[in-house]
């Protein structure tokens, strides 16, 4: 726990000196601000908008899906390519700690960039009456919460294929939206595409948690794919002192 | 505490360690010297538990390397071969953090102490990736003692830097090879002579010699090439030597020749009476520095020839 508590923080503080990391969360800020100001000056005064919490998490999750990768494509691709993970391999640490460590280090800093977005919901509820949902928000935030742990999970899996930082980010990218489209495969009706449109990743977001209604069902979707990609991604790590 | 069996590894079906054994004591400094790809970064990764040998048994500190890696590698300092730095973090900072993965005790005022012991101690607070390459060298090296590791591991230590950063970091590694087991590679025999209480030779995944650097000196003394001029020309000297019992290829050179002698014998002496003695002068008597190439040529002629006897 020590170590992976080191690592952490030390991916934590990394990512306030990282150029990738601001230019991501400009993107992020500025578009929802975009959309935001859109809402409000056309859509809430015409009648055409309900005041929603909600109104700018649709294109926040087409982006987090595009950004994170880049978030989290250094991170063990440019220990390889740099050497350094040489270093932290042969200090006594366990491979999945480095792996958890880093990992909840770029958790850490995607909540700070998603409590960061809570200033929109806020600002919607000071301006209208009688506000807005708050339970529906809640529940979209924690979905949106445990999509982001497993965009990151998956994100350091591709990192820890590669000693290329770009590569890394394809592939999670690659990953991400083939897990988005197969969400599709429930238009069919045979066990083998309903079966395969259970990986759409953003139908257990879309589904329960936006609408409001927390089932356990989809935290668990989202929690065992966090896990296996970074139970993967440490198995691949550790494949790498045997090759 | 360091005790290697019959060690091999394979990259695939390519061979680069073939049944390595070989011992070092405490307190020892014990050199590995081969050229470019002879297995030594390999050997040494196996070593500190980056990766785990093909076949064999590895025993750091009295720990396996595969069954007790992280015992092992809490014993052990280690310096690869690409110094590996984080740039955006300063000297203090990345040791501060390897220190406290490493749980260093009191590690604020130990980071002062090997700052100061490998000459950083002005430039903690500059940024890594600012540091020359003589100076990265050094905080690796910082980065290795750090922990006070019972076992010392570098891989080519001197390699890129220019000679007055070589000679510090070597009186280093001395120094602090004074209370520990230190084991570094290097592909320069000289500085292998210079550092090392014993050298191996390695070359191809095979260690061909193992001794201290004085005996292996002079049992590599024939391997040396003594250059001759004199004032008659080259060919009449050529067979003026040739005639000596002791002279082996005889090459002609501008206004001279150039000689090798058997194993482990000074022809010098006999060369220098001989010139005397036939009444020339004697322009130039030099031996050339023995190139490594020359002695792992020499002495895998050797173990071949051992080997086909057998
Ligand atoms: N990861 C690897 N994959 C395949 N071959 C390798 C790998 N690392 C080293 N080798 C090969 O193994 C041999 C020994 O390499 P190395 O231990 O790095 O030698 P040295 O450090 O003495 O130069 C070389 O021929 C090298 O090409
Ligand atoms: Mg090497």
């Amino acid at each position: 726990m020590r170590i992976i508590s080191i690592i952490a923080a030390r991916e934590f503080r990394r990512y306030y000196i990282s150029p990738i990391a601001y230019a991501g969360a400009a993107i992020i800020f500025i578009i929802l601000g975009g959309v935001f100001v859109m809402n409000i000056g056309f859509g809430l005064p015409t009648g055409s908008l309900r005041p929603d919490g909600r109104m700018v998490l649709q294109p926040l999750v087409i982006i987090l899906m595009l950004v994170t990768p880049a978030f989290t494509m250094r991170l063990l691709a440019e220990e390889q390519q740099e050497g350094t993970l040489e270093l932290l391999l042969t200090a006594p640490v366990r491979d999945w700690e480095v792996v958890l460590g880093k990992w909840l280090g770029s958790f850490g800093f995607l909540l700070v960039i998603l409590a960061g977005t809570w200033i929109f919901p806020i600002i919607i509820n000071r301006f209208t009456v009688p506000g807005i949902d708050q339970g529906a928000l809640l529940s979209a935030y924690i979905g949106l919460v445990a999509l982001v742990a497993a965009l990151l999970a998956i994100g350091l899996f591709a990192s820890s294929l590669f000693s290329n930082q770009p590569a890394a980010y394809l592939t999670a990218v690659g990953i991400t939206l083939s897990l988005w489209v197969v969400g599709g495969m429930r238009a069919g009706s045979s066990a083998f595409s309903q079966a395969i449109a259970y990986l759409g990743i953003l139908n257990h977001y879309y589904d329960n948690l936006y609408q409001g209604v927390i089932h356990l069902t989809d935290l668990i979707f989202f929690a065992s794919l966090t896990a296996l990609a970074l139970f993967l991604a440490s198995q691949v790590v550790e494949s790498r002192r045997w090759r | 505490m360091i005790q290697v069996k019959n060690l091999s590894k394979s990259y695939g079906n390519f061979p680069a360690l073939s049944e390595i054994s070989f011992q070092a004591k405490r307190g020892e400094i014990l050199g590995f010297l081969g050229p470019n790809g002879a297995g030594k970064t390999t050997t040494m990764r196996i070593l500190t538990g980056y990766m785990p040998p093909t076949a064999g048994s590895a025993k750091v500190a009295g720990f396996d390397v595969v069954e007790e890696s992280l015992e092992v590698r809490k014993r052990v300092g280690y310096l690869p071969e690409t110094v590996p730095i984080y740039p955006e973090l300063s000297a203090r900072e990345y040791l501060r953090f390897m220190g406290s993965l490493r749980r260093v005790e009191n590690l604020d005022d130990r980071i002062d102490e090997v700052l100061h012991k490998v000459g950083l101690q002005d430039r903690s607070e500059s940024y890594a990736g600012n540091l020359s390459k003589g100076l990265r060298q050094r905080l690796g090296l910082a980065q290795a003692l750090l922990h006070r590791p019972e076992v010392l591991i570098l891989d080519e230590p001197t390699i890129g830097l220019d000679p007055a950063q070589i000679i510090g970091v070597r009186e280093l590694i001395r120094e602090v090879g004074t209370d520990r087991t230190v084991m570094l590679s290097t592909h320069i025999l000289s500085e292998a002579q210079q550092i090392c209480d014993r050298v191996l030779i390695i070359h191809q995944g095979r260690i061909l010699a193992e001794d201290t650097p004085t005996n292996l000196q002079s049992q590599l003394a024939g391997a040396e090439r003594i250059r001759v001029r004199t004032s008659s020309d080259s060919k009449s000297l050529a067979k003026l030597l040739g005639k000596l019992p002791d002279t082996e290829e005889i090459k002609l050179i501008e206004g001279g020749v150039e000689v090798s002698g058997p194993p482990g014998k000074d022809i010098r002496p006999i060369i220098a009476r001989t010139i005397v003695e036939a009444d020339l002068d004697l322009l130039e008597l030099s031996a050339s520095s023995v190139s490594l190439e020359r002695i792992f040529l020499q002495l895998t002629e050797e173990q071949n020839a051992r080997e086909d006897s057998e």
